[in-house]
């Protein structure tokens, strides 16, 4: 853990003036802060208070809070539209990309405020990974794919032992070992991805940012990258979207339920946060009735 | 349950219904259509080809190597025509286009499609660079005469010597660059946003992004459009005769890599053509010899477009 006292120590330089920060403080009391099993002593990664994201005029998320701990699994589920992707692409600064998009509220990164106009968005996304929704390997050999991160970072030596850990790591080594330097775009979809995994992984994150990555896949692969998922927790800290809930249900250690909040005059609809709790209480005995209809089928 | 009899009747109602019964004559004669579409095209060409060929034969099959390494004369005595001067300044102008409207022109696109803020300006640049397209070649070859040959506003004329072999280049590269302009940014413009977001997502600058994903994978496309453009602008001969090519005798006939002689008068292959074909009226070596000066410019334009292939195949498949 000497990284996270060294960022503590970085960030209390860099953070805002008290002043800012009260305002947030008065928030304390939101749902994921009250809830009883994530014991305070565990490391917070991120906190996220009333963060909003438009695209232009549109208000895609509405005032989104809750926070994520290291090393567990939080899977954001919730109907099609509901901006899940959209709170994802906020953690590792990449709705930055889009033109338009504009994030309000407060993220932190372990203390740190993502949004602070100090914060590089490139070190950002070193630090939290991402995976998408399409296995999206470059048009280069599987060695270079993985090399890819390291080499825009700059390191040029000891890029063959990080390739075979971080294959090995992504589940991959064994399949590709012998043909390193064939295409990438050669592997199944299940492959690619995974390749993917190994490519985000190749940089050594903090976090891992997961898109859906499973719905292009069929069930063995899907199986797959869940399995991968449990394996590789004890070294990262996962958010992952999906539409499966019972993908959610296995993997995830928390769970966050979005749905959508309908503006019949302007026939718009608005991403909100129902209810964040153990993906066990979500799925058993949720506090919140549309999580219920939802967990059980009865809508979405 | 059915009846045995009943069974097979369904099959033999079933068996009728889906049977063929109509012959599809739309469908024939559209095709048709599209195959004479074709047919006409190709005819065309075979015609034009043909015809260059047989009446080159004159020239090309007796005295090749006198007729690619001889002068422009202002009489055709079929033993004296050559075209050596053409090929020296087509070459030279199809160098000049690729040195200066290549880099110019994909660093353009690659800034207006990356780079650039959306929003009304650039928006007029855009439509005004398409415009630019198609604005007829003759204003290209006012421009190179006001710009280059005259020297109005800047004094260029000192620089490229009036008109010579270099202002035609920096002429016809100005025709092109619009064309490389539009041609490269649409290449850009279709590299996949998963590409993009790969690259940022493990920690990529936006020129590393450029360099690693954007480049590379619009390489083939931006390498045809440019060749294209630059087989375009060696065909040129309206914006030539502006900026002052020579179509009598011209003094000087410098060897094909005599780069002193870029600032000095000239002449190329479209020019060589249309002064030989208006002059064939007078005397039939002009017919044979423009013809056979058809045939060397074609032959140079080939030699290009299967430079582009092969270069578009060898990245193609380097991007896997």
């Amino acid at each position: 853990m000497s990284d996270g006292t060294e960022t503590a120590i970085e960030h209390s330089a860099i953070e805002r003036p008290a002043v800012e920060r009260s305002a947030t403080g008065d928030n304390d009391a939101s749902p994921a802060e009250t809830m009883p099993s994530l014991a305070t002593e565990r490391d917070m990664v991120f906190r996220s208070r009333d963060v909003n994201v438009y695209y232009g005029s549109f208000r895609a998320v509405r005032d989104v809070s809750f926070d994520v701990y290291k090393n567990e699994i939080m899977a954001l589920i919730g109907p099609s539209g509901c901006g899940k992707t959209s709170v994802l692409r906020c953690y590792n600064r990449m709705n930055d990309l889009i033109r338009d998009a504009r994030v309000t509220g407060t993220i932190t990164y372990r203390g740190v405020d993502l949004y602070d106009e100090r914060v590089d968005a490139v070190e950002v996304r070193r630090r939290i990974g991402m995976v998408f929704q399409k296995p999206n390997p470059f048009p280069k050999s599987i060695y270079d794919n993985v090399a890819y991160g390291p080499r825009v970072a700059g390191q040029k030596k000891g890029l063959d032992d990080i390739v075979e850990s971080s294959l090995r790591k992504a589940a991959l080594w064994e399949e590709v070992s012998d043909r390193l330097n064939d295409s990438a775009l050669g592997l199944s979809g299940g492959q690619q991805q995974r390749l993917c995994i190994a490519r985000a992984i190749a940089v050594d994150p903090d976090v891992l940012l997961m898109d859906e990555p499973c719905s292009a896949l069929d069930p063995i692969a899907t199986a797959r990258i869940e399995d991968l998922m449990q394996e590789i927790k004890q070294d990262y800290t996962i958010m992952i979207v999906t539409h499966n809930m019972q993908q959610a249900a296995r993997v995830s250690d928390t769970t966050a339920f979005f749905t959508s909040d309908v503006h019949s005059e302007r026939d718009t609809r608005t991403g909100i946060l129902v209810e964040v709790d153990t993906t066990q209480k979500i799925f058993s005995n949720p506090s919140d009735e549309r999580t219920e209809n939802y967990v059980t089928g009865r809508f979405g | 349950m059915m009846s045995r009899l009943s069974d097979d009747r369904s099959r033999a109602a079933i068996a009728a219904s889906i049977e063929k019964r109509r012959v599809d004559t739309r469908g024939l004669l559209f095709r048709t259509l599209l195959q004479a579409c074709l047919l006409l095209t190709l005819a065309l060409l075979a015609v034009l080809i043909i015809s260059v060929v047989t009446n080159s034969t004159d020239q090309l099959g007796t005295r090749l190597g006198d007729f690619l390494s001889g002068t422009l004369r202002s009489q055709s005595g079929d033993d004296r025509l050559g075209v050596h001067q053409g090929i020296y300044g087509s070459l030279w102008i199809a160098v000049i286009v690729a040195v200066l409207a290549f880099p110019v022109g994909i660093g353009a696109a690659v800034y207006l499609e990356e780079y650039a803020p959306r929003n009304r300006f650039t928006e007029f640049v855009e439509v005004n660079i398409r415009n630019l397209a198609g604005v007829p070649s003759v204003v290209y070859g006012l421009l190179g005469l006001a710009l280059l040959v005259k020297g109005n506003l800047f004094g260029l004329d000192r620089l490229t010597g009036g008109s010579s072999t270099l202002s035609a280049g920096i002429t016809l590269a100005i025709l092109a660059l619009p064309i490389v302009v539009i041609t490269a940014g649409e290449a850009v413009r279709a590299v996949p946003v998963e590409l993009r977001e790969g690259a940022y997502g493990v920690g990529a600058t936006k020129w590393e992004m450029i360099r690693t994903q954007v480049l590379p994978y619009a390489a083939p496309g931006i390498l045809t459009g440019t060749l294209l453009s630059m087989a375009r602008a060696v065909g040129e001969a309206a914006p030539l005769i502006l900026v002052g090519a020579i179509s009598g005798r011209l003094g000087s006939d410098p060897g094909l890599l005599d780069l002193s002689a870029l600032t000095d008068q000239f002449t190329a292959l479209p020019i060589v053509i249309t002064t030989w074909t208006v002059q064939s009226g007078r005397d039939v070596g002009f017919t044979a010899a423009a013809a056979s000066a058809i045939v060397v410019l074609l032959v140079f334009v080939l030699l290009m477009n299967s430079a582009a292939i092969g270069l578009r195949n060898r990245f193609e498949k380097k991007r896997g």
